[in-house]
């Protein structure tokens, strides 16, 4: 039994700065139990020890927000990359303070906070669920507000709910400069509460990321009325779409995508190289740009700086499983998995999907038949995860070639034996829960489930 | 040359957010098994719908889409027009709302459905009704429990004329104190499963086809039997779930 560097004495760790006694009370409190989560191998510790600082102090995260310029991250998809490559960019300029391991609800961001340094600047990804909460209480010098679409929908019922509530947010918090995806109609109403011509007081950078995504914006979110895309018409990196009846439309972007590049309003263009694959990547670091532009990095560096950036918390991770390369793929919703049918190895090379439905995932895998998996016809798909069943039967009906394993291991091994290379390549795509179930099981040697 | 059996799906993009698309997908795939030809016809806000398609599917959606979505219908007269023609309707969710006498919406306002069901739906102050439902249909019906997912803020009341699709055994159901699922008016049956409802329960797409087509011969359908016999277990003994529970805790205390 040995204590590590990090957890003693927990009192050392606390900044010398002008906290009130409550909150360093608390934040004491939350450090220590968070070394000691720690210490008994429970995790990392950050989601109870913010826990026990925010019960201690419910202003902890706003008291120590203060002074730190720090930049929020949200949307349905993206957020952990997008905060990734955008901590990248911000840390070519001094410390960086982030939330990597993924713990994007309050009690993760004031673990975050209270470990930074001095004057670190701070990237903080946010659950979509509770950005509102985060802005009001952080007052983030910027926001990143990436997409929205259907996910978890047993959580928060509705999408149009997180756009409203980001709105309000918004308006609330006059400071906060907001980048904002113009390519996608939810986000733009959620921003547009701090629109310039609205009442002057911030601005939003609309980015044209050329998002697909559009089957949950068919109406719009300002007045119900339907939305309508004018394929004809593109402009900076995305296709015109406008409200049918109110004034709502696609903004003119001031930074846009035009294939590789980043297209910037005064005539700049920065290629992005990125060691991340796929069209979402490329979206996810355009926005990672503009907001690290709104604290002041240079673009240039920022994009040099992304370019190293390899795996995300495992995502686009090759593991080497009994002697097939696997390749570890995140898909959590309909929107997701568009991008990621477009990732895999073409066929006949087969792919493991797993599908989970825990509290993080949404209850309610329905959302599977909103995926075309008829895409995947022309090779073996091995169903596992808790709920591979449910994907078993959509794959009948998809007249696709699948086979249901529960255990991780045996469903890589099962997809890799129909495969006559020396090394088979096997692509691994798991949502939420399951892909940290599936990591798990093919590092550890053990068993899934 | 038979022409195919078409099936309607109404507004994908409005009444579709809970994956109740699959709907049509499975009414399509269970006829093409049994070698009768089949189509499915999306048809877009805006649009006007078909007459003679042989059956006619709505799934659930948001609230302003949803109203969107009745105020399309109200335009015109096809799908009542369809149903007097002997079309059969499959409506989840939102969509059961809408082929409702009235629904009130978030807002507070109340809207008026098409009446091709003797049911209104108001809101209440409760919380959303989330989560898996079993239901044991009306004996007439003659079919198994159905497995389900609800996710709605309706409370349904049926009308004098209207029969209920089943008593709910787990869930909520149609929330109006009586114990009842779904409504059924002839061909037209509303439900607030997803899953997608007929993706879980094939005998129900089997029963809305027979009503349409007749008798049909019978499928193999051993991969969705064991599904839904994990479905109907893990709804009637949540508690047994350990396994899930314990690996809950073991992601709480890791923070992840």
């Amino acid at each position: 039994m040995t204590w590590r560097a990090g957890a003693l004495p927990c009192w050392a760790k606390i900044r010398p700065v002008d906290l009130p006694l409550r909150t360093r009370v608390a934040a004491l409190a939350g450090r220590a139990i968070a070394d000691a989560s720690r210490w008994v191998g429970a995790g990392e510790g950050s989601v109870i020890g913010g826990r026990v600082t925010l019960a201690i102090d419910q202003r902890a995260l706003e008291l120590m927000a203060a002074g730190h310029q720090s930049v929020a991250i949200s949307g349905t998809n993206g957020k952990t990359t997008t905060t990734r490559l955008l901590a990248a960019a911000l840390s070519t300029r001094g410390p960086v303070s982030t939330n990597s391991a993924g713990a994007n609800l309050l009690p993760g961001l004031v673990s975050t906070l209270f470990r930074g340094r001095a004057g670190a600047a701070v990237a903080l990804e946010v659950d979509e669920g509770h950005l509102a909460e985060a802005i009001a209480a952080v007052h983030p010098t910027a926001v990143v507000l990436l997409n929205l679409s259907r996910d978890q929908l047993d959580r928060f019922g509705e999408v149009r709910r997180h756009a409203a509530d980001w709105r309000l947010a918004l308006a609330a918090s006059p400071g906060t400069v907001v980048v904002a995806n113009a390519d996608d109609p939810l986000v733009t109403w959620a921003a547009g509460a701090c629109d310039p011509a609205a009442d002057g007081r911030c601005g939003v950078t609309w980015v044209g990321t050329g998002q697909r995504w559009r089957a949950d914006a068919s109406a719009c979110p300002n007045c119900g009325s339907r939305i309508r895309w004018t394929e004809l018409r593109t402009d900076r990196g995305g296709v015109h779409w406008q409200c049918s009846s109110c004034p709502l439309a696609r903004p003119l972007p001031d930074a846009w995508l035009e294939g590789g590049d980043l297209v910037l309003a005064d005539g700049r263009r920065l290629g992005i190289r990125l060691q991340l694959p796929g069209w979402c990547n490329l979206s996810n670091a355009a926005m990672a740009v503009a907001g690290a532009m709104a604290l002041g990095v240079d673009p240039g560096r920022a994009v040099r700086s992304m370019s190293r950036v390899r795996a995300v918390a495992g995502r686009y991770q090759v593991l080497n499983v009994s002697g097939a390369r696997v390749r570890l793929l995140l898909a959590k919703n309909p929107a997701g998995w568009a991008e990621a049918l477009d990732l895999l190895r073409p066929p006949p090379s087969p792919v493991v999907v797993g599908i989970n439905a825990g509290v993080a995932d949404g209850r309610d895998p329905s959302w599977l038949w909103d995926v075309p998996f008829d895409r995947l016809d022309g090779r073996l798909v091995v169903a596992t995860g808790d709920r591979g069943r449910d994907l078993a039967v959509r794959l009948r009906y998809a007249e696709v070639r699948h086979t249901y394993e529960p255990d991780y291991r045996r469903a890589v091994a099962l997809a890799a034996t129909g495969v006559t290379a020396r090394q088979p390549e096997v692509d691994l795509v798991a949502n939420y829960t399951s892909f940290q179930d599936a990591r798990r099981a093919l590092t550890s040697g053990g068993r899934g489930g | 040359m038979v022409d195919p059996v078409a099936i309607a799906l109404l507004y994908p993009e409005l009444l579709g957010t809970y994956g109740d698309g699959g709907n049509a997908a499975v009414l399509a795939q269970r006829l093409r098994w049994r070698d009768i030809p089949a189509k499915v016809v999306d048809v877009h806000a805006g649009e006007a719908i078909p007459g003679g398609c042989q059956i006619y599917v709505m799934g659930g959606g948001e609230d302003a889409p949803q109203v969107l979505a009745a105020h399309e219908l109200r335009s015109g007269s096809a799908l009542g027009d369809a149903v007097d023609g002997g079309a059969a309707v499959l409506a989840v969710c939102a969509g059961l709302q809408v082929l409702g006498r009235r629904f009130t919406g978030e807002d507070g306002k109340a809207h008026e459905g098409l009446g091709l069901l003797d049911c209104e739906t108001h809101r209440d102050d409760g919380a959303r009704r989330v989560g898996e439902v079993v239901v044991t249909p009306e004996p007439y019906l003659d079919l198994p429990d159905l497995t389900g997912y609800e996710n709605h803020g309706g409370v349904t009341t049926l009308g004098p004329s209207a029969r209920p699709l089943g008593r709910v055994m787990v869930g909520h159901g149609n929330a109006g104190g009586d114990g009842s699922e779904g409504i059924v008016n002839g061909r037209v049956v509303g439900t607030y499963l997803h899953g997608p409802v007929l993706a879980r329960n094939p005998a129900l797409a089997d029963h809305l086809l027979a009503s349409v087509l007749g008798p049909l011969a019978p499928l193999e359908d051993l991969e969705v039997d064991v599904l839904r016999k994990e479905r109907l277990h893990s709804a009637r003994h949540p508690h047994m779930h350990m396994p899930q529970l314990a690996s809950g805790w073991r992601r709480l205390l890791r923070g992840d």
